[in-house]
């Protein structure tokens, strides 16, 4: 009798009674579900955020000098260049990246959103941005302290009409040309990256009360490299200010993977203790599987007195019991996967977010296989208890 | 000479109840040939299915030998018995003992898959026994779409598939009218024509008249072993001497 056959008959005899049968599978579908749900919502936040924080800039770090102290401790422009040259395979180009307090003023209108800020040639590279109109920054501008700005699409659609590049501003009473426009970064918004504007970061330090270059935007080869990008920078700057007080070094890229390891905890947590209602439902198989070994009591003795070892009578029921779970189990991940998409759209229209609930492939096959686990392993007993019928007692029964 | 297919040597089975012990087999001995249609008759009580479980194998002596085909059965562990129970015995009983949720070829493949035939020659032999006991027509059915008749001929097929040594019959016409009882002794004496050794177990004279030699039980013990006819001669006489002058 192969494996294959003993399936077969399990199946048919699940099928016999299809009532039973699902209510026997009721606590497996429920957990399986549950696991799957739960994955597949933890892996739309991770992607939700993942998005998010793209925008932001995962590909880089952020230094930021807060020391103010002596002569030796202090770290230039050309220090910073010279640090990221050093360590080409995780830090690959830098830019300053100076926050302008000056007021926005275009024409009449003063723009309290407007963001403005000092940067290299480099700044756009390293961001990835691409200049839609006009010219970007140049080193050139970056030399002789142009007064010159590239500004986001929102400024030059909402303030010019989408023609800005020629066009002046003034930022902290400082009359700007506009040489060039960002390409659309977000929604075009106000107080987004589009509504920011782009000098060149000499000019913004001389505009600046103190004339210092504090932070500086370094790009990374990846996400991944965060760590080891981060440590480079840390311990070149401990060196020099022998004080880790006096800087910050950030990464958009390390708080992502901090929120994603938080969510994938969360995930655990919640998949254990849906995983609680798999042992549940395994305990009802049991139950079960029991009941149906007394109700099988005859059969289990014509079978033994046809010839039947106890191995066969055990092993039918182990599947038996393995086909049930596993069925549920089937059952769990097809109804997870239409509730996720359920959730998916449900969530694109109540919240307007891209969170695809989205469960794994290796989640379901890992439900699937928990399942079966769970049934072969409270199957076990009813099936021992089966096998060790004895033959008359059992033909006897009736 | 030739080699008993059974042999009960000295084989009892006790049960105990309580304090008291119940002797349903005591020092029983006797041989059965290939090829033999026998009877094992007595009243209710007397030991017959103890008897027939431990012939065929469902059961152990409590003391005694029992040989089958020359092995001793005493010295099989519970895998060697379900096989003996598989190759060698054929069993037919009084309610038949099918199962419900099996179509009628696939009851009788039973033995068969247990034995490890694959599935096609499973079927063909199936079919062909079938077929051989007037069921041709009904493979497909249910057993509770039968008739007594057809069901306990179902069992027989079932029996018969795995071509075993032994045909063992407990009260195989007891759950019949008597006419289609009269039918399935007709083919048990087709069979014991064919060759099949045959033990029959019934409390009826009457159908033990159909075998060749009966046994007959009483309180656990032999009364008489011979041929059919001269058991009748005997037992026309006053039971208390026969029963007394036999077992001596
Ligand atoms: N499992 C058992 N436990 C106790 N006593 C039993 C058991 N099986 C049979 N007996 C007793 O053994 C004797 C013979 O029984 P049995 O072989 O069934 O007789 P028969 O089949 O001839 O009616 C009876 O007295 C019966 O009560
Ligand atoms: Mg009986």
């Amino acid at each position: 009798m192969s494996l294959l056959e003993s399936v077969e008959l399990s199946i048919k005899n699940i099928l016999a009674s299809k009532m039973r049968a699902l209510l026997t599978m009721l606590g497996i579908i429920i957990g399986v579900t549950a696991v799957i749900l739960i994955i597949g919502l933890g892996n739309g936040v991770n992607i939700y955020m993942a998005d998010s924080f793209k925008s932001l800039g995962t590909n880089t770090i952020n230094v930021m000098i807060t020391g103010r102290g002596s002569s030796s401790r202090k770290m230039s422009v050309d220090d910073m260049y010279a640090l990221v040259a050093k360590n080409p395979k995780y830090l690959l180009r830098v830019s300053p990246s100076v926050r302008m307090t000056g007021t926005v003023k275009i024409g009449n209108e003063t723009s309290s959103t407007s963001v403005s800020i000092g940067v290299s040639e480099d700044y756009f590279a390293i961001k990835s941005y691409t200049i839609a109109s006009g010219r970007g920054l140049q080193y050139s501008d970056i030399l002789d302290r142009s007064y010159v700005c590239v500004v986001g699409s929102y400024i030059a659609e909402n303030y010019f009409g989408n023609n800005a590049v020629g066009k002046t501003l003034k930022i902290g009473g400082a009359y700007f040309e506009i040489i060039g426009v960002n390409s659309k970064q977000g929604d075009n918004a106000s107080g987004t990256t589009d509504d920011y504007i782009f000098v060149p970061y000499t000019t913004a330090a001389r505009l600046s009360s103190t004339g210092t270059i504090t932070s500086y935007v370094v790009e990374i080869p990846s996400v991944d490299d965060s760590s080891a990008a981060m440590q480079i920078m840390n311990d070149a700057l401990y060196e020099i200010f022998m004080n880790s007080n006096y800087y910050t070094v950030r990464s958009m890229g390390e708080i992502l993977n901090t929120f994603t390891s938080m969510v994938n905890i969360m995930v655990m947590v919640l998949s254990i203790i849906a995983g609680i209602s798999l042992v549940v439902g395994g305990i009802g198989i049991m139950n079960i599987m029991l009941v149906s070994v007394t109700e099988r009591t005859k059969e289990i003795g014509i079978r033994k007195a046809l010839g039947a070892k106890e191995r066969y009578i055990l092993t039918q029921f182990v599947i038996e019991a393995a086909t049930t779970s596993a069925i549920g189990g089937f059952i769990g991940i097809a109804l997870g996967y239409i509730l996720s998409s359920i959730a998916t759209n449900f969530i694109k229209a109540a919240l307007q977010a891209n969170l695809p609930v989205s469960p794994t492939a290796s989640s379901a096959l890992m439900a699937f296989g928990i399942s079966a686990g769970i049934g072969i392993i409270f199957g076990y007993l009813p099936a021992k208890k089966a096998a060790a019928l004895n033959p008359i007692d059992a033909l006897r029964n009736e | 000479m030739e080699e008993a297919l059974i042999e009960f040597r000295e084989v009892s089975k006790h049960y105990i109840m309580g304090d008291s012990v119940v002797k349903a087999l005591d020092l029983v001995s006797f041989k059965i040939m290939k090829g033999e249609f026998v009877a094992i008759v007595g009243q209710s009580g007397s030991g017959k299915s103890t008897c027939m479980n431990i012939i065929g194998c469902l059961d152990v002596p409590t003391d005694g030998l029992y040989l089958i085909n020359g092995r001793n059965v005493g010295e099989m562990n519970k895998n060697e018995l379900s096989e003996i129970r598989n190759q060698m015995v054929g069993f037919i009983f009084q309610q038949y003992n099918l199962l419900p949720k099996l179509s009628v070829i696939e009851n009788v493949e039973v033995p068969l898959m247990y034995g490890g035939v694959s599935k096609s020659e499973r079927r063909r032999r199936a079919t062909e026994v079938l077929s051989s006991v007037g069921l041709a027509e009904k493979l497909r059915h249910y057993p509770n779409q039968l008739s007594g008749g057809q069901q306990q001929r179902v069992s027989v097929a079932r029996a018969l598939v795995g071509n075993p040594a032994i045909l063992l019959a407990d009260e195989p016409t007891g759950a019949l009218d008597s006419k289609t009882g009269r039918e399935v002794l007709s083919l048990f004496q087709r069979l014991h024509e064919a060759g099949h050794t045959i033990v029959l177990i019934t409390h009826d004279n009457s159908i033990a008249s159909t075998a060749e030699r009966i046994i007959r039980l009483e309180d656990g013990r032999i009364v008489y072993d011979g041929p059919t006819d001269r058991e009748k001669l005997v037992h026309a006489g006053p039971a208390e001497g026969s029963a007394e002058h036999e077992s001596a």
